[in-house]
């Protein structure tokens, strides 16, 4: 039997394939520092399809495909998983969503985003290779563009 | 039937083609007709964050001219901004005074913001170096009066395409009308990579030179812009591409041209044109600044739903 590098959960969520590089990105996107539950982090993990890949399980928390939409842009290729009672019931990959809010930072230093007291806001103009459009100054973003807040 | 009651005006990529030739449409019976009382009992509210007299005044001429009234600044000192005021919150509060809010302002996107904020239209007269969707009306409203018809142009952009919020406008119109594209300028001053994907996602035929002879006898409109020397943090890079491009009558008689081509600009000029280009046939921007007004009295008049 193979053994886990990542110790198993009896319930909750398992994000799977998360690009190596991504895995704090996504872990704080999903804020899950805040979470009080069992939190595994597995980092620089082996993978055929990434080379190197990150995984995280979080215990008892069942996420949404909406929470989980949040991580796309950075983890496209990330598979979730929900486990209960050591099986998984539910299995579905992250979509782009056509709009994204709050919780990335427009890269154009005189976006009104960057000066006022207001929420980020972005339309996703192609989903591979990402391209997104700042709703307020309509610069475009790609993937390198991408800074978290 | 097209109804552009309420919209807001803050980028050229919010309209239809249809929308634009009927906003080109009533300017052109505004330019005919008088309309003195149409707006009487409305009131536009100027916020200039940023200095420019020229868009403000006209504004302000095209509201009265159709009778209605004007209030507002053209200096950040004196707003609640200088308080600390929010964007979002000084222009809830102006709303109650007004019907309609012209804003320009020095960050990118603050005319979205606040058309998101209000409930009435919005605007945009132009925010740092993203778009200024009413010169690009009164820019086709050019256009079409030169060539009657807007399709199928051959159209040359000269200068400072970085930062040229009018060109950058004036192309995304023109993509709705088959339009053949040059961009003419210096490498450090090319149409930014944002602007040009766009025009790719709309399938626009356009080409980057350095110099406009490679273009010349192509073009039936060449679009001028000034090299704003206010848009370059760094003096020295405005020095070494400032008098690149400066249009002349003797350089346009050097060069390969079609004999209708007009030149248009969205003034002020400084160093691009020599006043010699004035009395020549290719002269065409102060009829263009000229329409200014028919075209904002025909923008005001349908966001405020007197012409339907």
């Amino acid at each position: 039997m193979k053994k886990l590098e990542v110790s198993a959960i009896k319930e909750g969520t398992v994000i799977d394939q998360i690009a190596n590089k991504s895995t704090f990105k996504v872990a704080n996107i999903l804020n899950i520092q805040k979470i009080k539950q069992v939190v595994l982090i597995g980092f620089n993990l082996s993978s055929k399809k990434l080379g190197k890949k990150g995984i995280i399980k979080i215990g008892g928390k069942l996420l949404t495909q909406e929470e989980v939409n949040k991580i796309a842009l950075i983890a496209p290729d990330a598979k979730v998983n929900i486990i209960k009672n050591s099986e998984v019931v539910k299995k579905f990959t992250v979509n782009i969503p056509d709009i994204i809010e709050e919780f990335m930072k427009c890269f154009n230093p005189n976006c009104v985003s960057n000066h006022q007291n207001i929420l980020s806001k972005f339309h996703v103009i192609n989903k591979n290779p990402i391209r997104i459009r700042c709703h307020y100054c309509e610069r475009h973003m790609g993937a390198d563009d991408i800074e978290l807040v | 039937m097209i109804s552009l009651k309420d919209k807001d005006i803050i980028s050229i990529l919010d309209f239809t083609k249809e929308e634009i030739l009927y906003i080109l449409e009533i300017s052109g019976r505004m330019e005919k007709e008088a309309c003195p009382d149409i707006l009487k009992g409305k009131i536009l509210a100027n916020l200039f964050f940023e200095p420019s007299t020229r868009t403000r005044l006209s504004f302000e001429a095209a509201m009265k001219r159709l009778g209605g009234q004007v209030i507002g600044f053209d200096e950040l000192g004196t707003t609640s901004t200088v308080k600390g005021e929010s964007l979002r919150d000084s222009v809830k509060i102006i709303e109650g005074y007004c019907d309609i809010i012209v804003l320009r302002h020095f960050l990118e996107g603050a005319s979205r913001l606040t058309a998101d904020s209000v409930g009435i239209p919005v605007v945009n007269a132009g925010d740092g170096a993203s778009q200024h969707p009413t010169q690009t009306f009164v820019d086709l409203y050019a256009i079409k009066k030169a060539k009657s018809d807007i399709e199928n142009l051959s159209v040359g952009f000269l200068g400072d395409l970085k930062y040229g919020r009018t060109a950058h406008s004036l192309a995304y119109a023109l993509s709705h009308f088959n339009a053949d594209m040059y961009f003419i300028s210096p490498p450090s001053l090319r149409m930014p990579k944002d602007y040009i994907e766009e025009l790719e996602i709309r399938n626009v035929s356009y080409q980057e030179v350095e110099s406009i002879s490679e273009v010349s006898d192509k073009l039936d409109i060449l679009y001028c812009t000034r090299i704003q020397k206010e848009r370059f943090a760094e003096p020295v890079e405005y020095e070494k591409v400032k008098g690149l491009y400066k249009l002349s009558k003797s350089v346009m008689d050097g060069l390969k041209v079609k004999d209708d081509l007009k030149i248009l600009h969205p003034l002020p000029r400084v160093d691009e044109m020599d006043e010699s280009l004035d009395e020549t046939e290719y002269a065409m921007y102060f009829q263009q600044a000229h329409s200014g007004i028919p075209v904002r009295e025909a923008l005001l008049a349908t966001v405020l739903g007197v012409i339907q």
